[in-house]
């Protein structure tokens, strides 16, 4: 069957039309890839800054969450409670849990003295916080009294702290103008909200925002048994405490987050607008080329008219060539994505990865683009009159 | 599937009336009438034609500019609708017929045009397999050898890769006849095929063009203005304000 295929084929017409005006189709690929890459880069924000927004969240080492009901996203954060986390454990399946403040505090960079607000997670450093193994031996440098373990992810803007650190310095600064030492690196990431991050205790922690009631917190971390369920857990939960809590799963905690900058923002409006211009400028290049290398060879369509092709042959022609257009100008945009979300990566630390839904989805917006340009530039095709050309 | 075999049935009509028609001329024209235009600018541009052309004959088409000669090859050429008249071409009768007809028709019927008409974006080989690529049922290596073999017969077997940019008009024109002529025509209609090329040149490709026509047994209609070469026609017509005057031999 493939071989037949393969014996039965023609001059690649498509092909050489395209190959044969070199200048036209170089034109027409770097249309199509700036369209490809600006939809790479507009998708590719626009789902790193949601993934952005959950670094953290993603961490934690937990089961269940409990969350004031007042607590809108992660820069809003209310405080609960900290009996609520206790009736907790009154529940059979429940076998740890970890209070957790949160909030954001004015770090001031050692080298240029300047302040700028990081995300100050305050816990028990006995109880677990992360999922990362080695973390529970690197929290027990909190246990002494302003302490604190600095992200090595946070954005640079909070001074060479990690450089310092690994050098073996005696890094001091001042958080929420107090006195603070570094005790150990960490390894989070900045999220949309954050720039950066530090945990410490909560001795600590109330130390540097005298303010926060003792008894309250901002978050609950819960664990199960492993064999209990999620939501039957959650159900019995949500009937034994107070409304002045809501209990989470894990996923429904870091979706709650996402849902925040997705709803209450224009980002996802923004960024979807953005690749829509991408596809929309990308449909007039290649529909310009398209249309004009049809009027340009209609005497030559009309030709082959002549000879005895069919229309529908011609039609396959233009498709074939809005194919190779999609095709040749996807590889640069791929390749340029690729090499911009590593600069992204590298300059914002934003989690921007070229995963294949999003590749898969660019390629079908490019390979649609030549499709609707290419059928509309055949129209064109009918106005080969066969009997013109003598 | 139902396509295909319709479009079979179709092409092997064509077929069965080229093989089973000893007696059937390629072409038979009775009382052919053409207007062009709507309305008050509808002007008749042919009067009642009646003509035949037999196979392997070499037929010559002269006459003034605008009597409608090329109007006629069209018509015979399947490109455009016949309005009044019967014209019957390899056995199909065109009034009336169906697009698909036609084109299938179309692949029987080379064609040569005073342009040469040639794709640019493809070498001469290209071109010639352009042809050779309707011909149904040959691989594709097939259909290579036969461009080239015709290449061969127009001389140019060594400009096989150059592109029409790179031509000159008369190898533009043999590239065109070499065309024409690999789709296994049983009719060749060509509008004056000479006109842009000096005369010497002009004269070769024609005796050329003659020379594998009959050697094929293809019926050939030429339309020329050029006295030079009416001495390859078997049989010269002409024509007058849509009109054929009385045959001379
Ligand atoms: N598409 C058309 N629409 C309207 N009138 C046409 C059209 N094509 C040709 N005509 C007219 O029909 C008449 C015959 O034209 P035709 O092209 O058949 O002449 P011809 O014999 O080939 O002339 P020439 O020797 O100059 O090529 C002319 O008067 C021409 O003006
Ligand atoms: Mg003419």
């Amino acid at each position: 069957m493939k071989n037949n295929f393969w014996q039965n084929r023609g001059i690649p017409l498509a092909w050489l039309l395209l190959t044969r005006q070199p200048l036209r189709l170089l034109v027409a690929i770097a249309g199509i890839c700036f369209a490809g890459i600006l939809m790479f880069m507009q998708l590719g924000f626009r789902d790193g800054l949601f993934d952005a927004s959950v670094t953290v969240h993603r961490l934690f080492d937990t089961d269940l969450v409990l969350m004031s009901p007042r607590s809108m996203s992660s820069i809003s954060m209310s405080g609960f409670p900290r009996r609520r986390l206790v009736q907790t454990m009154a529940h059979k399946d429940v076998i740890g849990t970890t209070p957790v403040n949160w909030n954001f505090l004015l770090w001031r960079n050692p080298q240029t003295l300047s302040t700028r607000a990081i995300l100050a997670l305050g816990f028990e450093p006995s109880d677990p916080l992360l999922l990362d193994p080695g973390f529970q031996i690197k929290a027990q440098a909190l246990k002494s009294s302003g302490r604190v373990l600095f992200d090595v992810l946070s954005r640079e803007e909070f001074g060479p702290v990690p450089k310092w650190f690994a050098e073996g310095k005696v890094v001091e600064t001042e958080v929420a103008g107090k006195r603070v030492r570094v005790a150990g690196l960490v390894s989070l990431g900045p999220s949309f909200g954050a720039d950066g991050n530090l945990i410490t205790s909560r001795e600590t922690f109330l130390k540097l925002l005298p303010t926060t009631p003792p008894g309250s917190i901002e978050i609950g971390l819960i664990r199960l048994r492993p064999e209990a369920d999620p939501e039957q857990v959650i159900e019995s939960l949500t009937a034994s405490l107070p409304n002045d809590v809501k209990v989470f799963t894990r996923k429904e905690f870091i979706d709650f987050e996402k849902n925040y900058w997705r709803t209450s923002t224009s980002i996802g409006f923004i960024f979807t607008l953005g690749a829509g211009m991408g596809f929309i400028v990308g449909c007039v290049i290649v529909y310009q080329i398209l249309y004009s290398d049809v009027s340009d060879h209609l005497a030559e369509y009309a030709t082959l008219l002549a000879m005895g092709y069919r229309l529908k042959t011609l039609f396959g022609v233009v498709a074939r060539e809005g194919i190779f257009l999609a095709i040749m100008g996807y590889v640069p945009a791929y390749i340029s994505g690729q090499a911009l979300y590593a600069l992204v990566r590298s300059s914002t630390k934003l989690p921007v990865e070229m995963d294949s839904q999003r590749a898969f989805l660019v390629f079908f917006l490019i390979l649609f683009m030549c499709m609707a340009s290419a059928s509309v530039a055949m129209r064109k095709l009918v106005d080969a009159d066969p009997a013109e050309i003598f | 599937m139902q396509i295909q075999l319709r479009f079979s049935n179709l092409l092997f009509i064509v077929k069965s009336f080229n093989n089973s028609k000893f007696n059937i001329s390629t072409v038979q024209i009775e009382s052919l009438s053409h207007w062009y235009g709507k309305g008050i600018n509808r002007k008749q541009v042919l009067h009642n034609v009646s003509m035949k052309i037999e196979p392997g004959e070499v037929v010559l088409l002269t006459g003034p500019s605008g009597c409608g000669k090329t109007t006629l090859l069209t018509l015979i050429g399947a490109l455009r609708k016949v309005e009044q008249g019967d014209l019957f071409v390899l056995g199909n009768q065109l009034r009336g017929s169906l697009r698909k007809t036609r084109q299938i028709l179309r692949k029987n019927i080379g064609m040569i045009f005073q342009g040469h008409n040639l794709l640019r974006c493809l070498t001469a080989e290209q071109n010639v397999q352009m042809g050779s690529d309707l011909l149904r049922g040959l691989s594709y290596r097939d259909r290579r050898d036969h461009a080239r073999e015709w290449l061969r017969a127009v001389g140019l077997e060594d400009q096989m890769s150059k592109l029409p940019h790179d031509l000159s008009g008369g190898q533009k024109q043999r590239v065109a006849i070499a065309r024409a002529l690999s789709a296994r025509p049983k009719l060749l209609l060509a509008d004056e095929p000479t006109s842009a090329l000096d005369s010497v040149t002009g004269r070769e490709i024609v005796s050329l063009l003659k020379r594998l026509a009959v050697n094929q047994h293809c019926s050939v209609l030429m339309v020329t203005h050029d006295p030079r070469i009416l001495d390859v026609a078997d049989r010269l017509i002409k024509m007058e304000d849509g009109r054929l005057q009385p045959v001379i031999e």
